[in-house]
């Protein structure tokens, strides 16, 4: 039955080959089917071999399975081979075991997606990377395991690859994990330095000197600070986030980042081995990334953030186990927090694709009503992460709390405060998520903004229209105006030729030759009086009009400029802190508001939340159950019931360190623990759901060091580290390239030179002959009497 | 001894057909008929060339294939007189270090040719090509050092004109660079090599020979001789290679040289340096390549982190693969210096990987630069959207040159860096900082080229073609075969090199190949594993039989403490 081992990583293999030549062609929902089923197979193969390992005696758990020699040269040799036994075999029952339930769940939630295919190829892969990893015989299958998880990363995080925030979180998780890597390969290389092999068999059991082993257990540490996200390494697991939820659920909390954890525990005897200042160390870095990572968690708004901040919280913890030579309770706690997290996340998963995509928790609240099934899981995914009795992270983190005290009770209160801080964040997310009032149909500032700038864009334009309406006028004015001075001139013509012709008409006597013409004159002139004299009064009216309509323009200018500062000061008065707004029914204009609102906001007044379909539902209540029960694989009541330890024993080498507290002091930390955590709950309840409390407080970002710790490693990196590679280009072009083109100009312009001595003058020649045999005469004659 | 192993029973077979001639006349005889050809019949010209240098590929291939993989000697050997009285003769052999280098050299030529056409005067390009096969074939198998000088110069004029003729932007510029700073490099070469045979002919006695195998076991000079001449060689390799400071010829050459050129530039002739440290430096100079060891080392590891920063910040993708060869080559280098088993096989792995690699990277590029019409990143964006398959196959190559396990490039890289990590330890883990920057410097290029949203005519991307994608076939299998079943090619280069290595252990006082402190005493299985876990057991139950009584009794008082609390 054991050697079934091999289809374990074959399995997934497998389905991402198909995929790749057919994946295609399968399309939704096929090519999810196929992946499904090839973990799933890989599922019960593990089965399989973990019967096969039952049937044998406790000490003979051990079993390798050869494929082929890998990598021989000389003295060294590695094979693609499989090592089983009961540490390497649970890894692969929960690796495989929660990969299946996520890829059922990954069918139903990348529905639609364009590359859906290719999600489940990389799926597959990871998958097999992962099991490579977990079963290889050596740490080389593990490292090849190791990288091709990174890779399988690096391509999920940056799935969604048109935008730039998600191809640089794919990159950024790369490199951070080479960091990691650079601690891997120079271990191994100590490793065969110091021993000659690095397969686990000879690994485990050959003895080597203390400081060998210090810096070998440092370099892995280092190797497993990048994979698992420990401080300082662990920047890159937030940014993670921006892959698709599954992935998350599956890579970024359950599976590959247990790695690290997974690694230190296989080479449990090196630790063993090791100055006790380096596991100290181990437990220390795990001690304080908790802290720091739960104090980040609490200022969190992005559902999924919160969740990264816990996983490397949660890893914390497993450190801290690994460093104080708690290995049963690190990988039970591994275990149990791979089925509440890989819950919790493919539960946020389920909110986000329940409200279109919106991962912002002040948008959500009172959720629960409409997913109550996804309400339900997440509620005990809560409980068991907050290590509330009976689920299961109580057990398994009050193991760790337990082996902590044991070892140095300051250990303990950090463990202790972090569970706090847990609970706390945990109990928040909750509230926030699934109880309180809905927001999810509040305007957002975005939306408020976005109106205001309506408002603002239309004053602006009414501004201008009434701009162009004062200058329109004022020209018509003008021009009115120079028409009423040119009717004035054409009437005191008229009264002017009146005058004249009556005048002459006067000198003039009847019957005189012209007279009548003079008559005809004075008539027509006559006429043409009251004519212009209409005219004129036509023209001033026409002038005191458009006076009128100038002052009315002009007033209609200062109302729009008035109108665009107010829209501007609303604008910005806007509040920002809350990114909801309840206060819209205030507002003095309601319905001309609602109109100016962005199409985001009408399209989410048309949508319900909803539940998500069954696919995604039944992982939520598998892992549900898992999350709930989960602790009863390893009690601590009697000896007998701690399954995982006894199982695991053998791959312990008696390495796990012993708890010699006494059983009333284990009651008392365990009632101490509890009572902080309900404590917790307790406050966050007030806070987030009776409204007590400045949240502002609590949330502060001055808290947060982990986010300032990104923060400042992405201004060097931005800053002085750029600086500094540019700085090296440019030195290779203009010094190291120049110092070529020089010599290259040099032996140019020396040619041009000398090629002027060439004159073809006989006497000059003959003076350089001369000259030069003087030059030869006086050294001799020198070198005589020197 | 080693014409006498030639004489072999063993292989008699190999001896039948002159094939390391035939590997060096059919690509000239097909220059030859591509001459021949009417200038007219373009495609003909083509199909020449193609079948010319198909049926060399195919003929190396068989050469492997019939290669005895238990001999660590040379094989295939022929050795006919040239001009007795100068101690010249036609000798040619392979062994398992150069063995890959001739196979790699038959496989990338066709590509190469097939990855692109020229755009003018088909007939020239075709021919400089076959001769610079012909010349390539010819540098990896010959032992004797006046005729391997020939090969190692005239390798350089075709590929100046196929740089100057068939280059883009500034190739005339960038061609006599190449071709000035190479020759200069080598010049004093040869003063050496004459040096070396006369030298050795007045030290031994022996009439004139500039035979490589003579030379090396004569090994007649002192050591201040044996030096300066291994310095005359190594500058030629050094601009060869490229090693730092003297690498910028190479971004040049790259960049401008039409694909086809950039393909055998980074996947051929670079190896000539790093061959040449090989089959050279180290076997015939073993002392001094031993006592000057550390300049190497030290200028390997510098390119390798030079190099990797300056490629970073390089804004022409081609200019950017360019430098990354810088940084590989760097790599190998400090290989061939750890002088021992796993460095060096690890440094004739990785001249092979990187060749596969990068020729991939670089016809890549060229198609980019085909459809795209420009190699700035900052024109290019997004194209893995209207490209996906493009994108994929690139992502492939991508990870290959960063060293991902499983692929090529990983398996040279690593073993480089094991046996690095045993002979010079500091050395190696600044090497390993170049592992990083590797990934930093790739993934940032291929995100800004392929990641985001296209705009403009990145839009417009064509998709791969199937007939480019046949072009690429054969690369992406290497690459993923060399990765996955490295073990054919190790056991054909590792007997040679723990032949050399054994050489340079026999000619250098005091000097032990660099290995791991302590080997397993016991043969690894699983029956032993159980057998330490007994042990392991019996010991613990010694020591601590008092914990596991407090656990029995923590047992029962958890037991009445649940019966209680039940209550």
């Amino acid at each position: 039955m054991l050697e079934a081992a091999w289809l374990i990583p074959a399995l997934p293999l497998a389905g991402f080959l198909t995929l790749l030549l057919l994946g295609r062609r399968l399309g939704e929902p096929l090519a999810g089917w196929l992946a499904t089923g090839a973990i799933g197979g890989s599922f019960l193969s593990t089965v399989v071999v973990l019967i096969g390992l039952l049937n044998k005696a406790p000490a003979e758990r051990f079993y390798i399975q050869k494929i082929f020699t890998w990598i021989p040269v000389g003295s060294f040799s590695v094979d693609l081979g499989f090592l089983v036994d009961p540490l390497s075999i649970t890894m692969s029952l929960f690796v495989t075991g929660v990969g299946f339930l996520i890829h059922l769940y990954s069918i139903g939630y990348m529905h639609g997606d364009a590359n859906f295919s290719k999600f489940f190829l990389y799926l597959n892969l990871f998958a097999a990377s992962m099991l490579m990893l977990v079963l290889g015989d050596n740490l080389l299958i593990t490292f090849l395991g190791w990288e091709g998880v990174g890779a399988c990363s690096y391509l999920l995080i940056s799935f969604w690859f048109d935008s730039d925030a998600n191809a640089s979180a794919g990159k950024k998780a790369f490199v951070t994990n080479r960091v990691g890597d650079f601690g891997f390969m120079l271990g191994t290389f100590l490793v065969f330095n110091q021993i000659g092999s690095i397969r686990y068999v000879d690994v485990l059991t050959s003895p080597i000197t203390a400081g060998a082993a210090t810096a070998i257990v440092l370099l892995f540490l280092l190797a497993a600070a990048g994979k698992s996200a420990q401080i300082p390494l662990f920047v890159w697991l937030p940014d993670a986030m921006a892959g698709p939820t599954p992935v998350s659920a599956l890579i970024h909390a359950a599976t590959m980042v247990t790695s690290g954890v997974y690694l230190l525990t296989r080479l449990n005897p090196v630790l063993a081995q090791a100055d006790p200042w380096a596991t100290s160390m181990i437990a220390w870095v795990g001690a304080i990334t908790a802290f720091v990572a739960a104090l980040a968690a609490i200022s969190q708004t992005d559902i999924k953030k919160v969740l990264a901040y816990s996983t490397v919280s949660q890893l914390g913890y497993l450190f801290l186990a690994v460093g104080v030579g708690a290995y049963i309770p690190a990988i039970f706690h591994m275990i149990t927090h791979a089925f509440f997290k890989a819950l919790l996340f493919l539960g946020s998963g389920s909110v986000i694709h329940g409200v279109d995509g919106e991962q912002d928790m002040r948008r959500m609240g009172g959720l629960a009503r409409f997913m109550p099934i996804t309400a339900g899981t997440f509620i005990v995914g809560w409980l068991a992460i907050a290590g509330v009795p009976p689920f299961s992270g109580f057990w398994s983190k009050d193991e760790i709390l337990l082996s902590a005290w044991n070892e140095n009770p300051a250990l303990w209160i950090v463990g202790f405060v972090t569970a706090i801080l847990t609970a706390f964040y945990m109990t928040r997310q909750v509230i926030l998520t699934f109880f309180g009032r809905t927001r999810y149909w509040d305007v957002t500032n975005e939306e408020i903004a976005f109106a205001y700038d309506q408002f603002a864009e239309e004053a602006q334009a009414a501004h201008l229209v009434a701009a162009e309406t004062v200058d329109e006028t004022s020209t018509a004015l003008d021009k009115a105006r120079s028409d009423v001075a040119k009717r004035t001139e054409a009437l005191t013509k008229a009264q002017n030729s009146l005058a004249e012709a009556t005048n002459a008409l006067a000198e003039s006597s009847e019957g005189l030759e012209g007279y009548d013409k003079l008559v005809k004159a004075v008539e027509k002139a006559n006429k043409s009086v009251p004519k212009a004299e209409a005219a004129l009064a036509k023209a001033t009216s026409k002038v005191s009009e458009l006076d009128d309509a100038v002052d009315q323009a002009e007033g209609l200018v200062v109302a729009a400029q008035l109108e665009a500062k107010r829209a501007a000061s609303r604008r910005t008065e806007a509040p920002t802190v809350s990114p909801v707004v309840t206060a819209l029914t205030e507002a003095p204009e309601v319905e001309a508001f609602v109109d100016k609102l962005p199409e985001s906001y009408h399209e989410r007044k048309e949508y319900t939340p909803h539940e998500s379909p069954w696919t995604m539902t039944l992982p939520l209540v598998v892992l549900a159950v898992l999350a709930a029960l989960g602790g009863a694989i390893n009690l601590p009541f009697a000896k007998r019931l701690q399954f995982l330890g006894n199982w695991l024993e053998p791959s312990l080498f008696v390495n796990e360190a012993h708890v010699t507290s006494a059983t009333s002091t284990k009651w008392l930390l365990a009632v101490v623990a509890v009572l902080g955590r309900l404590a917790a709950i307790f406050v966050a309840f007030r806070v987030y759901l009776h409204g007590q409390g400045n949240t502002e407080q609590i949330e502060s970002k001055n808290f947060a060091l982990a986010v300032t710790w990104d923060a400042i490693l992405a201004r060097f990196m931005g800053g002085p580290g750029r600086t500094l590679f540019d700085w090296m280009a440019w030195f290779d072009k203009t010094f190291i390239d120049g110092a070529v083109n020089g010599a290259a100009s040099l032996a140019q312009f020396t040619g041009k030179e000398l090629k002027t001595s060439q004159s073809g003058l006989v006497r000059q020649y003959a003076l350089f002959i001369s000259g030069s045999a003087g030059l030869i005469g006086l050294w001799f004659v020198v070198r005589l009497f020197a | 001894m080693i014409p006498a192993l030639a004489q072999s029973s063993v292989l008699a077979a190999q001896t039948a057909f002159p094939i390391l001639p035939a590997l060096i006349i059919t690509p000239l005889l097909s220059a030859v008929a591509i001459l021949l050809v009417p200038s007219h019949r373009q495609s003909e010209v083509r199909l020449v060339a193609l079948a010319g240098s198909t049926i060399t590929g195919a003929m190396a291939v068989w050469m492997m294939a019939a290669f005895d993989k238990t001999e660590a000697g040379f094989q295939f050997v022929v050795n006919e007189p040239w001009l007795t009285s100068m101690g010249l003769n036609w000798h040619f052999a392979v062994d398992g270090i150069s063995l890959f280098m001739i196979v790699l050299t038959g496989i990338l030529f066709p590509i190469a040719i097939l990855a692109a056409v020229p755009q003018h005067d088909s007939k020239a390009y075709h021919a400089w090509i076959m001769v610079l096969m012909a010349g390539s074939m010819g540098v990896f198998m010959a032992l004797d050092l006046l005729l391997f000088f020939v090969f190692f110069e005239v390798v350089l004029i075709p590929m100046y004109f196929l740089i100057g003729g068939w280059g883009h932007g500034r190739r005339i510029y960038a061609a006599l660079k190449f071709f000035i700073y190479t020759m200069a490099g080598s010049a004093l070469m040869l003063v050496g090599i004459v040096s070396l045979a006369f030298l050795t002919a007045s030290r031994t006695g022996n009439a004139l020979t500039f035979d490589v195998t003579q030379l090396a076991e004569a090994q007649a000079l002192g050591t201040t001789a044996q030096r300066l001449i291994f310095l005359t060689f190594a500058l030629a390799f050094a601009v060869k290679v490229p090693i730092f400071p003297l690498h910028t010829w190479l971004p040049d050459a790259h960049t401008e040289a039409p694909t086809a050129g950039s393909v055998i530039l980074a996947g051929v002739m670079l190896k000539l340096g790093t061959y040449g440290y090989i089959r050279f430096g180290v076997y015939l100079f073993p002392q001094a390549a031993y006592d000057l060891a550390w300049i190497f080392l030290t200028l390997g590891v510098v390119g390798i982190l030079y190099a990797a920063v300056v490629a970073t910040m390089q804004k022409d993708l081609k200019r950017l693969v360019a430098y990354s060869s810088v940084a590989h080559l760097g790599f190998i280098v400090l290989g061939i210096f750890t002088l021992n088993t796993q460095g060096l096989t690890g440094s004739v792995f990785q001249m092979v990987a990187h060749g596969v690699s990068t020729g991939a990277l670089f016809i890549m590029v060229g198609w980019v630069y085909e459809r795209r019409h420009t190699r700035q990143i900052a024109e290019l964006g997004g194209l893995q959207k209207p490209a996906p398959i493009f994108a994929a196959a690139f992502t492939l190559v991508m990870l290959s040159s960063i060293g991902l396990p499983g692929l090529n490039g990983f398996t040279g890289e690593f073993l480089i860096l094991l046996g690095g990590f045993q002979a010079a330890r500091w050395w190696t883990v600044f090497a390993v900082l170049g592992v990083i920057l590797a990934a930093l410097y790739l993934l940032w290029a291929y995100q800004r080229v392929f990641h985001g949203t296209p705009t403009g005519d990145n839009i417009d991307m064509p998709e791969l073609k199937a007939s480019e994608g046949l072009v690429l076939l054969p690369l992406l299998v290497l690459i993923v075969f060399m990765g996955v079943y490295p073990k054919p090619m190790l056991e054909r280069i590792e007997p040679s090199i723990e032949r050399l290595v054994a050489h340079v252990e026999a000619n250098v006082d005091g000097f032990i190949e660099p290995g791991p402190v302590q080997v397993p005493e016991r043969p690894s299985d699983a029956v032993t594993l159980t057998e330490a876990l007994e042990e392991a057991e019996k010991k613990a139950a010694r020591e601590e039989g008092e914990v596991e009584d407090s656990v029995d009794e923590e047992g029962r008082e958890a037991s009445l403490a649940e019966g209680e609390t039940t209550k």
